[in-house]
This record gives C-alpha cells, structure tokens and sequence, in this order.
C-alpha cells in the first residue's frame, strides 16, 4: 500500500491535543458509543432510534450491526460518520469524543447503500474526490487510484462514469472511494443489498479479505443474517434502538439471549417447558407431547428451580428423527436441496421443525406419517432470558 | 441445408407494407401538424416578411416602399449626413443596446444569486411542503404583468410606500429618486422574471440524491466545496434553463422599460416598437429586431457551446 500522508489531524482526531501514544491505540476502542440515545422527531410523533446504546469496537475489527429494518442500527452508523447529532450520549472516535467534529473531520469513510458515487464524475475522479479535497498532489493522488482500481479489479476502467458500470463494478468503486483516504474506521451500509445473489456471495469474501489485507476496522451495517455469520468478527444484534446481544457469529447462534435473537438468526423452535431439576451443567426441562431435553441454562436462570416455567430455543438441525419411535408423527416434509426440512407434530400444542441431511442420493429419509422418536442431545436446547 | 423454404415476399406483401408504412408516417406528421402550422404561419412567415422588410426603403407615411436599400442595417450604427450624405457614426442606437443587454446580464444574475439558494432550500424542505412552496412562486403568475409593474411603480416612486417610510422615520429629507432609472427597470426585471430562474433549478435539485452531498462530507469536501463541486455541478442543466429563460426575455422586455423607465431609460423592446409607431420607419424597425435576435442566438449557441464543452473536458 502506498502512503497516501494522512496528515495527523485526521489519524487523530482530537480536539484539546490530549491524544493518547500509539502504542496504547491497540487497547483503546476504534470506536466506542458511550449512553448514546438518537430521538427523531418531537412530541407525539417522536421516535426513540436509538435507546441508551453503549458499544466498543475493537481496532482491525470487521463488526457487524445486525437487525431488521428500522432498529436503528443505520442510525448508530450515521452517528459515528457524523451525518446526524446523537440526543445523549458520546462518541468516541480512538478514544477522543467527536461529537462536535462535522464528517469532513473525521477519519472515518462511509459505503453507501446505494453507492451515491457522483454521476458528473469519472470513476477515477471519484475515487480521489477525497485525496483532493485534503490537498494530496496531484501525482500522488493519480497513483493511489490506480492501486485502488487494483484492489478492487477494475483497472482500466478509471475513464468510465459510473453509469457506464454494472451494479457490482459500483460497489467496487464505492469501496475504492471510501478506501483510498485510508480511513481508520470504515462504514459500509447495506454496501451489498443491491447486488443479485451470485455477486453478494462473492463480495462477501472480497470484503472480508480487504479488511484483512488492509487492516481497517470496518463497522458493517446488515440485515442479512448470513453475510453477517459469515464475515464478522464480532456480530451486534439490534432491535428497537438497543443491542440485543453482542459476540461472535457462534455466540449469537448457539447461544441466543433471547426470543429476538433466537428468532432473528436462523431457524428456531420455541418450546414452552417446566423445569423438572438440575442434571450437572444442565436443567432438565419437560415439556407437552413428552418432549424431555437437558437444556443449557441462560446465565440469569441458572437458579431456575424445579417447576419454573421457561421458554426454550432449539435448532432444526440439532435434532436427530429416530426410526421407530413413537414420540412424534412426520406432518409435513419439505425438500430443500441438501437437507429435507420435517414438522414433526408430537402434541396438539407442539410441533416441531426438523432439518435432516439427505442422503447420497438425496432420498429424504422419512415420509409423511411415520412415527418418529425424537432425539435432542444434551444442551441443544437453551433456556432463553424472556 | 434448411429444410423450410421461407416464400420471397410477393410484391402485393411488399407494397402492402410499404403503404402502412407510408399511412404510419402520414398519421405522425397528422400529429404535429397543427403545431407545424401555427409555427410556421404566426412564427417562420413574419420572420420573413421582416427580413424582406428591413432591405426595403420605408414609405412616407408608414409601410414600405420596394425598393432594395441596406440604410436600415446603415442607420444602426450611422448617421446619413443631411448636407452632403457622407455617413457618420452615431451610437444613439447602439447605447440603447448596450444599456439592454447590461440591465439583462444583471437582471439574469442577480436572479441566479437570489434564485439559487431559493431553489435550494425549496428542494431541501420535506416532499410534502415542497408542493406549497412550487405553489407560492407560481403566485404573481395570477395576475397581469402590466398590473404587477404598476404596482412596483406605486411602490418606489417620489410619493410611494418606501419613500414614505423613510420620510416619516426621518431618515432622509426628500424622496430617494427611484422611478423612471435603470435601478427601476431593473428591479421591474428582476421581480418579473425571479420564477423562471427559481423553477427550473428547482426542478433539478429536487431529482438529486442528496446522499451525494452527504458523500461529499464524508469524503472531507467543506460546504463550500460541497457546493462548487456536486451541487452546482448536478444543477446545471437547470441553471441553465433558468438564464436562458429569464436573459431572452429580459433583453427584449417592452413593458416593464417602458412603465418603470419613463421613456428616458429605452430599452430594445420600446425602441422596435418606436420604429413602427411614432417614427414610421418599418424597415428600421424590422432591422433592430432582426439585429437583437441574431444576437441573442449567436450569443446562446456561443453560451451553450462553452458550458456543455467544458463540462464535457471537466469529467468527460
């Protein structure tokens, strides 16, 4: 990478000159949100977008803010590019508040949702709008588009204007644009919700191997549960103006909080059961339809007592269907490629999914109306908070 | 080898296309017929009859005599010596030229420098109110033209409202002399032809993704830079519409000169018409008008040529 002199105003921001050493940047969040609360709007029609949100993201971190739409994590986004005020709160960019710092002064750059790359302009003006706007040289400025069409294999198309590209050569000049001021923080919202399907996939590791080679901390706003299980270090799951849960992608799928999360990140079944006593690490809990299962205990219900009613979360594919049993019967059997999805009734007020591989010939393995036993390995099921 | 034998088009095919062809082509010129007509017939023919005119020697009492003369073109920039016919320049007309096109430049940028950031901050309001603003710009368009300048003329003339105020402030002594000067013809310019300049930049700011200038932000462009480099940019074709719009009508403007000009400060407009009143010299008119308007298309297709060529060396 070549340097393209990022002037220390924008390698740190700080406003009273009371920066903290480099060699303490490692411990010190890339960003950080401190009580940050966004409310749009007054009197009746006020809306809470953000409600009392703290977060840290580490330094070279690829960190995703998850949630459907409206549950404020593009507002959380426009909040650290500094496109919106927060009501309350503080953020902190490398430890130094920015609050009153326009975007123009932060060394953070935003890919946007639908690119908003600069008709009037030629791919590579685009691409050193920014360096020319802080004074780089001209020469210098020439060389850096060029290593940026590189990185994200478009050379010679530096004469086009971005109507002449196709929807994925877009986003690669989004992210050359955003990428050749060499930001300390890079934002990208929705960056790939335009593409097809083929593309997205393939963005998705050219993403993740950007932010690697290039070693900038990406804050990565989705709603797409799969690119964000697939590239992030750490996953915020939001909803409502506030964080859910907060982890790695395994975190969040194994070990889900609560309903929203359980119910937002794959395929879930929720079974109501009482707890009948503690087994080892585990709650064995009952359930309608003779379902018994050692559940892993949430970490605020490990006292659950005997009793207690709970919800309980369980994974399709953590479900193994027996030959034989008489637990439930097949009401329904859906072929999805490499598994085959069942309903599995065992009472009138449980049924359960079921996903089940196929097998080498891609048979599925049971029809409707067998009778099935139900086997659920110890701490499949989790005990959810709500 | 292909085993259907596709038939040669028989002639009747052949010449049965050819006439709904013809009868498609028929019934499209049936469509812009009447405009064609109304063009041509109140627009091309005058045009003509003008050009024929101005080479003719103007009759005594009005009309024209035919004979083939060029003193029409002459007279716009010489005097026909009365004793001994030599021809001696005399820039009374072109000093009314002169006078039109500056109060015309002014009046066009002037209304740029207002109507920009009108246009902006309408563009920028929320959908709902941007209809209500459309609305109140469109609102001197209710009345007459003539009306409006009358009501200017109320306004700063010796014994009108501003002067009144000032006068009863005490803040000045005897009436500011604002009637009947360039100030006031230009200020009639400027209210009367403001929404032509406001609309159509509207027009274009309002198609723009304002996530550009965000972009703009992010990517450490100032206001002012915002400004120079995606919005103006992005609003060209409107500024554009908008000069053309409010410079031809301004250059060739008859009643607001005449009204708040007082018939001392003439403009082009009142001077043709001059020409084919009070001084009964048709070809003279016929040539100023023809004058003006070439002109303004020379100087229009120099304008256009300039802007979109160095738009097109700027990001081509």
């Amino acid at each position: 990478m070549a340097d393209v002199g990022i002037s220390p105003r924008f390698r740190r921001p700080c406003h009273d000159g009371a920066g903290v050493g480099v060699e303490d940047l490692a411990d010190i969040a890339a960003v950080e949100a401190r009580g940050v609360v966004k409310v749009f709007g007054g009197g009746h029609d006020a809306v809470r977008a953000l409600d009392n949100v703290s977060v840290a993201i580490r330094q070279n971190e690829f960190f995703t803010l998850l949630g459907p739409s409206g549950c404020g994590k593009t507002t959380l986004l426009r909040l650290i590019a500094g496109f919106e005020q927060p009501t309350a709160g503080e953020i902190l960019l490398n430890g130094n508040p920015v609050e009153h710092l326009p975007p123009y002064q932060r060394a953070v750059n935003t890919v946007f949702q639908s690119y908003a790359l600069f008709p009037h302009m030629s791919v590579a003006q685009n691409i050193s709008f920014g360096l020319e706007m802080r004074g780089t040289a001209r020469e210098k400025a020439a060389g850096v588009v060029e290593e940026m069409l590189g990185l994200v294999k478009l050379k010679g198309l530096g004469g086009r204007k971005p109507a002449q590209l196709s929807g994925g050569q877009q986003q690669r000049v989004a992210l050359a644009r955003a990428l050749a001021n060499h930001p300390e923080v890079l934002l990208l919202d929705e960056p790939l919700s335009a593409l097809d399907l083929k593309l997205r996939q393939e963005m998705r590791s050219e993403l993740k191997n950007l932010q690697r080679t290039t070693g900038i901390t990406f804050i990565f706003v989705t709603h797409d549960q799969e690119e964000a299980l697939t590239m992030s270090d750490r996953i915020a799951v939001m909803s409502k103006g506030q964080i859910q849960q907060l982890g790695a992608a395994i975190d969040i799928y194994e070990r889900p909080v609560n309903r929203f999360v359980a119910d937002f990140i794959g395929d879930t079944n929720f079974v109501e059961a009482t707890v009948a006593g503690r087994e080892g690490d585990y709650l064995r809990c009952r359930s309608a339809g003779g379902l018994d299962v050692l559940a892993s205990p949430a970490a605020n219900l490990s006292a659950a007592g005997a009793g207690a009613k709970v919800t309980l979360a369980l994974r399709p594919e953590k479900i193994t269907l027996k030959r034989g049993g008489e637990t439930g019967t097949v009401a329904q059997s859906v072929y999805v490629g490499t598994d085959t999805n069942y309903e599995v009734r065992l009472a009138d007020s449980l049924r359960l999914n079921v996903r089940v591989q196929n097998a080498v010939d891609g048979r599925a393995p049971f029809a409707v109306g067998d009778k099935v036993g139900i086997d659920v390995p110890a701490g499949a099921a989790r005990m959810l908070q709500d | 080898m292909a085993a259907v034998d596709i038939p040669a088009p028989t002639e009747r095919a052949v010449a049965a296309q050819a006439f709904l062809r013809r009868r498609w082509l028929k019934s499209r010129y049936g469509l812009v017929a009447p405009a064609l007509i109304i063009i041509g017939l109140f627009g091309i023919l005058p045009l003509l009859i003008m050009v024929v005119y101005s080479f003719l020697e103007a009759g005594q009492y009005g009309g024209v005599v035919w004979n083939f003369s060029t003193d029409a073109y002459l007279s716009f920039l010489f005097q026909r010596d009365i004793f001994d016919g030599t021809l001696v320049f005399s820039p009374d007309y072109l000093v009314i030229y002169v006078r039109s096109i500056f109060l015309a430049v002014a009046t066009t940028v002037i209304c740029l420098a207002l109507g920009f950031p009108t246009a902006y901050f309408m563009a920028t309001r929320p959908p709902a109110q941007r209809t209500l603003w459309v609305f109140l710009i469109t609102i001197p368009f209710w009345s007459n033209l003539l009306v409006r300048t009358l009501a200017v003329m109320l306004i700063i003339r010796d014994e009108g409202v501003i002067n009144d105020i000032l006068l009863w402030l005490g803040l000045i002594d005897k009436p500011i002399v604002m009637l009947y000067t360039n100030f006031a013809v230009m200020l009639g310019l400027l209210y009367s032809f403001l929404p032509f300049m406001v609309l159509p930049i509207y027009a274009s700011l309002e198609k723009m993704d304002f996530r550009l200038v965000e972009a703009g932000f992010d990517l450490y462009a100032t206001r002012g830079k915002v400004l120079r480099r995606i919005i103006i940019p992005l609003a060209k074709p409107g500024i554009i519409a908008g000069c053309l719009l409010v410079f031809i009508p301004a250059i060739g403007a008859y009643v607001t000169p005449l009204i708040l000009g007082g018939g001392k400060h003439l403009m082009i407009g009142a001077l043709i018409a001059l020409q084919f009143g009070t001084s009964r010299n048709w070809p003279l008119g016929s040539a100023q008008a023809l004058i003006l308007m070439v002109g303004v298309l020379v100087a229009l297709l120099f304008y256009v040529r300039t802007t979109t060529g160095k738009a097109q060396a700027l990001h081509g």
